[in-house]
């Protein structure tokens, strides 16, 4: 099979299964889910691991440095911002207690 | 560069079906969070496998980079406020799209630079190549945007300037021409300039779209992210990228449909809709029409001698941090009798699902938190509904006015009810910037202030009866 045949094959299989494992989520769930999605793109970090590994050129490396480091707050960021949110969920069935850290210097 | 061994091509596959998992977790409410660690985990993985078979230079720098960027994402989520989610999420989108530009930029000066140089890779990887540093810089400065409409840094009403739709057409048209030319006859400084015009278009993209719809955005955009590294995944000969962004980035597009779904809105008319010149009512300004307010006392009779209460809570009640003092409200009204539900409209808060989670935090018992396909029944018995520092979402202008830019728009059914109770702040419309016609209705009172302390006054003075 051609090289590119193989990786359009993986595309369009992968089309199917991304929407095919979130098609019943509940409205509940919708902003922990894109919150966790948006995580999972954050593995671009791996590519600029690669780029930035590989590179001889001083602007190059600069760029690529930057690039890691915008890409692990998106990996690690996300992750940690949408385990909080999920926290939440399932805190609630315990009796009340309010988490002084959670709750201070909201008001704008 | 470096072929990738089998065992490491075996562990991509593990970390790839990692990620399916970790979405099929995040999709329901039991398996969420296993379904996020296990995302996290893959991810983690996956970083780490190059260091092992790739000969990397700079290995400290780019140790000392991912260690920035961890502590730098790490307090980002750890501080920010639930309220302020909605933008924390288009900032971690944003740099995770630009990173990806970013890395598509190097790979190309990296195929320039290669001896046999352009002709050795196909000008399929080319295409890809320009699609991630075109699409990558859209998701950029879009998020960045959209960050700052919902950071308040910048009017939130949707930005139209003469002319804005020919400059974002141009802006189209150049970038396929430039990835075009990209294509053809590859330079630096064409990806650099495609680099450019991603973040003007993208900038053209969000600016028009009003405050109430920028979710809808971030979730597209977000789906744009996951396309972008799914290309680089390609360019780069990585699978776990390419599977990785491709499932983001067709569940990202489906849960955009969705959720505009849930609020009624095509995806089409959010994005487009100012440059149609359709939504022109969100004018902002509060009305000095009159209306009936009363005080904490007045409401808190009507609140404490009703048998049926529903709660519509909303950013405002979040952003005053008045959901724990509302949930003690709700325990009183419940034991003197009262049957009280919260009714939670799909996009209350600013995000689908927001308000579950801000109410969540407020330890609020699940079993009273009814959506709204379950409680819009209920209106017409209810005998007070208290309104939280919500609008848009009771707004009958969503069922009446064709050309508001709620139109159609599923509502919580308020107006049926007995009494209406507005704890607002001001006369200032909501976050669609129109005003609400239930505000002046004869069965409506007003409790001016804010929600913290107004709901503080309501709650002693029930407790008082």
């Amino acid at each position: 099979m051609n090289d590119a045949v193989v990786w359009l094959t993986i595309f369009v299989l992968s089309v199917f299964v991304g929407i095919e494992v979130i098609a019943k989520v509940s409205s509940t769930l919708h902003t922990p889910l894109m919150s966790g999605a948006n995580a999972i793109h954050g593995i671009i970090l791996l590519g600029a691991i690669l780029v930035t590994g590989t590179t001889e050129n001083t602007l190059a490396l600069v760029v690529g440095l930057v690039a890691i480091v915008l890409a692990a707050v998106n990996m690690v960021g996300g992750f940690v911002v949408t385990d909080r949110m999920l926290q939440m969920f399932v805190r609630r069935k315990r009796p009340a207690k309010v988490e002084p850290g959670a709750t201070e210097g909201g008001v704008r | 560069m470096t072929a990738v061994p089998v065992w490491a091509q075996l562990v991509y596959l593990a970390c790839a079906v990692g990620f399916i998992l970790a979405l099929k977790g995040l999709s329901g409410p039991r398996t969420a969070r296993t379904g996020n660690l296990v995302g996290a985990a893959a991810a983690v993985i996956a970083c780490v496998v190059p260091f092992f078979y790739v000969d990397l230079d700079h290995v400290v720098l780019i140790l000392v980079a991912i260690a920035v960027g961890t502590v730098g994402g790490v307090v980002g989520a750890r501080r920010v406020q639930m309220t302020q989610m909605p933008q924390m999420v288009a900032l971690f989108n944003g740099v995770g799209g630009g990173a990806a530009a970013l890395v598509a930029l190097l790979e190309l000066h990296e195929i320039l630079e290669q001896p046999g140089g352009v002709d050795v890779v196909g000008w399929f990887v080319l295409v890809a190549t320009a699609f991630t540093i075109f699409v990558g810089s859209v998701s950029f400065a879009g998020s960045v945007i959209t960050f700052a409409k919902l950071q308040e840094l910048m009017s939130s009403a949707p930005l139209v300037f003469p002319g804005l739709a020919i400059v974002f057409g141009a802006s189209l048209v150049a970038g396929v021409g430039l990835a075009t030319q990209l294509a053809l006859s590859p330079a630096m400084w064409v990806g650099i300039v495609l680099a450019l015009v991603g973040l003007l278009f993208g900038a053209l993209l969000v600016l028009p779209v009003g405050g109430a719809d920028v979710p809808i955005v971030i979730s597209l955009l977000n789906a744009f992210t996951g396309l972008t590294v799914a290309a680089g995944g390609y360019v780069l000969d990585n699978v776990v990228l390419l599977v990785a962004g491709t499932l983001v980035g067709a569940s990202g597009t489906f849960l955009t449909l969705l959720m505009a779904r849930a609020m009624g809105r095509s995806v089409s008319n959010i994005l487009f809709g100012a440059l149609k010149g359709g939504s022109t009512l969100g004018a902002g300004v509060a009305s000095d029409r009159p209306v009936r307010s009363a005080g904490p006392e007045d409401v808190a009779i009507m609140l404490a001698y009703a048998d049926r209460v529903i709660i519509v809570p909303g950013y405002g009640l979040a952003v005053a941090q008045a959901q724990h003092t509302l949930r003690e409200l709700v325990d009183v009204l419940g034991e003197r009798g009262a049957q009280v539900d919260y009714a939670i409209h799909p996009v209350a808060g600013r995000m689908p699902g927001h308000m579950n989670v801000l109410l969540a935090e407020a330890q609020v018992p699940y079993e009273q938190l009814k959506e709204m396909d379950d409680i819009n029944g209920d209106f017409k018995d209810a005998d007070v509904v208290l309104v939280v520092g919500a609008n848009d979402v009771v707004n009958p202008a969503a069922k009446t006015t064709p050309g508001a830019p709620i139109y159609g728009m599923p509502i919580l059914n308020a107006d049926e009810a007995k009494q209406v109770v507005f704890m607002k702040r001001s006369m200032r419309p909501g976050f669609a910037g129109i005003e609400n016609e239930l505000l002046f209705e004869d069965n409506t009172t007003l409790l001016f202030g804010d929600a913290k302390d107004s709901m503080g006054k309501l709650l002693n003075a029930v407790k008082a009866l």
